[in-house]
């Protein structure tokens, strides 16, 4: 599986990511201080992920997946070096339990 | 008599709406459909407002892929008159036959109310009835209106003037520069979030100090362009 990340530009008001941050606040949070809202993508294809493939997918991600106008197509990756990361955050919450 | 078609999408609202500006404005409406790829010979095409697919992905990026788009693309670029209202407005962006993009509401809320505009360009095919300066009110209605567009691109509108209408008073959803409609280099394609069908029958428009609900003032962009074919032949 190919994971796509889609975040709005960073110098764009995120209305939904602002409203979303005041949310946090009525709930007494005070650490988060902001808060953007952005698209995850996960495709599945049929047969290996080879380059050709990999390539399509940059070209999808540019062309359907976000707008550049508005977007920053901010990752392409497998989901197998995601599920990594989970390990690697299940590791970090052991240490703190 | 001209011919005028209006696109119906998957979650298209406004496009009976539009249709009868159309009939009203003195040209046949052509009812067309998002998966044929006929334009059925129409004059000019107007993308009507709504919801289309839900405005899954980005408001207008799916209907941008529809298989008559193509053909209107072809066509606009060839200078057929195209007219986008709201959410048609996001599928000319989405097709990049107008630049820039239309993102969520400042303030984050859906906004439904009578605005006042300007027309700052009254040599579009949607706008020649105009005089630049003008006022008029039509009905506004959008959750994502903001109108946005890098630096570069808005020196270029502003700078070639082609910004085609501006809000007037209120800035309703934050577009920049109170962007409300813009248009291509040609003059022939013309997006803009208020809605003009909605403003074309007395006792069905915004209240004018005449009346209630007896602003037209949205017929005059249909009948621009119908003046603009008739020109033509």
């Amino acid at each position: 599986m190919i994971v796509v990340e889609v975040m709005p530009k960073p110098e764009l008001l995120d209305p939904a990511g602002k409203a979303t941050l005041g949310a946090i606040g009525r709930l007494g949070q005070t650490a988060v201080e902001g808060v953007r809202i952005g698209k995850r993508f996960e495709l599945t294809v049929d047969g290996p992920v080879t380059p050709e493939v990999l390539a399509e997918v940059r070209a999808l991600a540019d062309d359907l997946l976000s707008n550049s106008v508005i977007e920053d197509v901010v990752s392409i990756h497998l989901a197998s070096s995601e599920d990594l990361l989970d390990e690697l955050d299940e590791g970090a919450s052991g240490e703190t339990r | 008599m001209s011919r005028v078609g209006v696109v119906t999408f998957p979650g298209s609202l406004d496009d009976r709406d539009a249709q009868r500006a159309i009939r009203i404005a003195g040209a046949e409406a052509v009812p067309l459909w998002h998966a044929d790829h006929d334009l059925q010979g129409v004059d000019a095409v107007v993308l009507p407002g709504g919801f289309s697919y839900g405005d899954y992905l980005r408001c207008g990026a799916i209907a941008a892929q529809a298989r008559i788009m193509r053909e209107v693309i072809d066509r606009a670029n060839a200078g057929m008159p195209v007219l986008g209202i709201c959410n048609g407005f996001q599928i000319l962006v989405e097709s990049h036959l107008l630049p820039g993009g239309l993102i969520r509401n400042d303030h984050g809320s859906f906004v439904c109310r009578d605005q006042r505009l300007r027309v700052e360009n009254a040599d579009t095919v949607w706008t020649s009835d105009f005089e630049v300066g003008e006022e008029f009110v039509v009905p506004l209605k959008n959750g994502e209106g903001g109108y946005i567009a890098s630096e570069e691109t808005l020196r270029e509108l502003e700078g070639e003037g082609r910004v085609v209408f501006r809000y007037v008073d209120v800035n309703p959803n934050g577009s920049m520069n109170d962007i409300a409609g813009i248009t291509n280099a040609r003059g022939n394609v013309v997006g803009l979030m208020p809605h003009p069908e909605h403003a074309v029958e007395p006792g069905f428009g915004p209240d004018t100090d005449a009346a209630m609900r007896s602003g037209v003032d949205g017929l005059r962009l249909f009948r621009s362009a119908l003046d603009s074919l008739l020109a033509r032949v």
